[in-house]
């Protein structure tokens, strides 16, 4: 008889305790996984952007916007080769709760980002509506939208009722680039600002520079010129101008990690004590083992590969099935996360979490078991 | 006929580790539950008790906040002069046009934010007078002074009295610190409106707050607002307003509290049934025993859920004993409803705690059951040949 059988053997001794041990764990190491993902998500949207783009905002914050006449100027900047800009628009579609992002955006902007792939066709039907929009898969897929199809959307910045009619639909170029928002023509968003009063202004530019070497120093020149002005400027690279979006959940990243941290406890607690408790039950067949000639570190290594064998059970299932949810049916949670994908890091760190729930478990009956003295063992009642 | 309570208790002491084991389990189950409970909580009222019911505000109509709202001098000028607006003794309607904008600063940890700024008129102090200055003074209408809120001080860099914080071309000093309740106020940076006016957008206010001269007066209010063809305006009680600006994140944090801690407690009960199975399985001659004694299958049942309630009531217990030192600890984060920073405090309540200790008792009679059923069903010989 190999160790192997053996181990085999009990786990299948008590079955319902080995599935709902295994099954435990897989369920805790799936919301580990999940926020994981979700944090890491969180951080890696951030980090997409391209070190050819500057972002120029206000230097007082994103809600003051920059005069739309700086564009000239901007085009004019040694190494920039292109400039393209945007505004929010604030549109709500029917409820608030459906909320989605909207911008206008001029055409250069759009050329300016490749991650943004819109067909030929979709991209020359769009440029000749005024009213046109490019809308991302996901938000067509979640609303049930047609190209051809006109919404309405009703504004908060800007007040009343403003169609656009769909022309073309957008995926990502890059993996973890949003599909959620939607594009329009920023001539049209002027035409409506003209008539409220509120024109000639832009939310901000991008800037395309030939060199990223010169980013740099092309920012600092730029920020100098309009040091003094009415509105200063602050330039930044567009994964800078990402991350500090993300910079202001604050401390978010550190709770998730906390909830992370008492999922990870919680399980422990509860297979630690179910592998002690078959360990024990079992004090009395060890002795039989080491009658039967099993070295002590034979015995320890049987407890120690039941342990490694449930929690690693249970980590096939829960970092499966979010590989499963995530990478493979692209899961969602109803338009809350999009894009959620498991990293090789995250699973790394969810296997680390694995090993260490096993080791700890393992570790004081393992020790018990292999200390075990025959004599006392044949005595034990569990 | 019951078994005693007593001999549960002597039986989950019995088995010190396990029951600790599965109790703690369990208990870090509702230590997830509270404090996830308790951010939600304590931002929500950070933004409820912010305003008051008796105070209306306007925004442009269409604006979901005030950062979108525009409101001209002239506009502003009837709201105050309305009839249903209440009035100070020398008949300054109690009514602040307030200018509201969020400015990218730094947090003390590096990070960047917006901070809200609102500039208000004089008579800000009657309309909220739940605003103190706790430190310093309060601004001086006309000069470049400004008093920061009690949850930015120690969170934000450059608040401190004396300091200068700078808003596009103009700087501000700090003259004061000041206090709200609690509300979501505490964390804003104020102003006299004409002055920060100059620095921002220039001569627009973003929204215009009324106290009502008749706490009844609202829907009155409101008609004549609606009625006047020159006022595109649209009113809300102040204190619904600031509500509402919590739905989104309030409503996104207890989704977050309430998925996370379901998925955790099906572990939880996992290892419960476990712990129990195995209870059950080693005090087969027990139950044996308390079966001849005359005690019937219902009772054994019974006792032994009651046992499995011990273990997790004591684990509730336990989890509430471990989330109360994070009652109180602040933090912040930028509300994207209303666009700017709020900090609040995470704030355990009684009903975070009486859930947590309803949700402990539903993990271990769920738990429980399949492992007492299996002992109550448990024949008399069977019984006195094992264990």
């Amino acid at each position: 008889m190999t160790r192997a059988t053996l181990v085999r053997a009990n786990l299948g001794r008590h079955k319902r305790r080995t599935i709902l041990t295994v099954l435990g764990l897989g369920i805790a190491l799936f919301l580990f996984v999940t926020l994981q993902t979700f944090l890491h998500t969180l951080r890696s949207v951030g980090e997409i952007g391209s070190e050819t783009r500057l972002v120029v905002t206000n230097k007082l914050g994103i809600v003051f916007p920059p005069p739309l006449a700086y564009r000239a100027r901007l085009q004019a900047v040694d190494g920039v080769e292109s400039v393209g800009y945007a505004s929010w628009f604030g549109g709500i579609y029917q409820d608030p709760s459906n909320f989605f992002a909207n911008f206008a955006v001029d055409p250069e902007y759009l050329a300016m980002y490749p991650e943004i792939v819109v067909s030929p066709e979709h991209r020359e039907a769009f440029m000749a509506d005024r009213t046109g929009a490019v809308v991302g898969v996901r938000l067509l897929d979640r609303f049930g939208w047609q190209v051809g199809q006109t919404v309405t959307l009703r504004g908060t910045i800007y007040p009343g009722d403003h169609d656009f009619t769909i022309r073309g639909v957008y995926s990502a170029g890059r993996k973890g680039f949003d599909e959620t928002s939607m594009f329009f023509h920023h001539r049209y968003l002027e035409e409506i600002a003209r008539s409220q009063g509120m024109d000639g202004v832009v939310g901000w530019y991008v800037l395309k520079v030939s060199d990223p070497d010169e980013a740099p120093a092309i920012a600092e020149a730029i920020d100098k010129t309009y040091e003094n002005s009415s509105s200063p400027t602050r330039t930044q690279t567009d994964k800078a101008f990402n991350l500090s979006f993300i910079g202001m959940y604050g401390n978010i990243g550190f709770f998730l990690n906390a909830i992370g941290m008492a999922v990870v406890f919680a399980i422990l607690m509860v297979s630690a004590n179910t592998i002690a408790m078959s360990a024990r039950e079992r004090f009395a067949e060890v002795a039989v083992l080491k009658t039967l000639g099993f070295s002590d570190g034979d015995v320890l290594r049987i407890v120690v590969a039941e342990a490694a064998s449930i929690v690693g059970l249970g980590l096939l299932l829960g970092l499966g099935g979010a590989f499963l949810l995530f990478n493979v049916m692209d899961f969602d949670m109803g338009g809350f996360a999009p894009g959620l994908t498991v990293s090789p890091g995250v699973a790394l760190v969810a296997s680390g979490a694995a090993a260490l729930i096993a080791i700890a478990s393992a570790a004081i009956p393992a020790w018990q078991a292999a200390r075990l003295k025959v004599t006392d063992a044949l005595r034990y009642v569990a | 006929m019951k078994i005693p309570l007593i001999y549960n208790i002597r039986s989950v002491l019995h088995r010190p580790a396990t029951s600790l084991a599965t109790a703690l389990g369990i208990g870090f189950v509702v230590l997830t539950f509270v404090g996830m409970l308790a951010l939600a909580n304590g931002f929500r009222s950070a933004m409820i008790s912010t305003g008051r019911p008796d105070n209306v505000m306007l925004l442009r109509k269409g604006a979901d906040s005030e950062i979108s709202s525009g409101i001209s001098r002239e506009h502003a000028a009837i709201v105050r002069s309305l009839p249903e607006v209440a009035k100070l003794p020398d008949g300054r309607p109690i009514a602040s046009a307030d200018v509201f904008v969020v400015v990218a600063k730094p947090r003390l940890d590096g990070s960047e934010t917006h901070m809200p700024v609102r500039g208000v008129s004089p008579e800000a102090f009657e309309l909220r007078d739940e605003v103190r200055i706790v430190d310093g003074r309060s601004f001086e209408p006309g000069r470049a002074e400004v008093i920061v809120g009690r949850g930015l001080v120690g969170r934000m860099q450059d608040v401190e009295i004396g300091s200068t914080i700078r808003f596009g071309q103009q700087e501000f000093t700090v003259v004061g610190h000041f206090e709200a309740d609690g509300s979501a106020f505490e964390s804003e940076v104020w102003g006299d409106a004409e002055t920060l006016m100059s620095a921002f957008r220039g001569p627009v206010y973003q929204s215009v707050t009324v106290r009502l001269a008749d706490p009844n007066a609202f829907d009155a209010l409101v008609a004549r607002i609606e009625g006047d063809p020159r006022l595109q305006l649209q009113a809300k009680r102040e204190s619904e307003f600031f509500a509402e600006q919590a739905q989104f994140l309030g409503s996104t944090l207890e989704f977050i509290a309430f998925f996370v801690t379901i998925v955790m407690s099906i572990g939880a009960v996992f290892g419960a049934i476990n712990t129990m199975d195995a209870m059950v399985a080693a005090r087969a001659r027990e139950i044996a025993v308390l079966q001849t004694l005359g005690f019937q299958r219902r009772s054994v049942l019974a006792s032994f859920l009651v046992e499995a309630l011990v273990i997790a009531l004591a684990g509730g217990v336990l989890g509430c004993l471990l989330a109360l030192p994070i009652n109180g600890i602040q933090t912040s984060t930028v509300n994207w409803q209303s666009f700017g920073e709020v900090t609040f405090a995470f704030r355990i309540s009684p009903k975070i705690l009486l859930q947590g200790m309803i949700f402990a008792a539903v993990m271990g009679l769920i738990g429980g059951f399949l492992p007492a059923r299996r002992a109550a069903k448990q024949g008399l010989a069977a019984g006195m040949r094992r264990g």
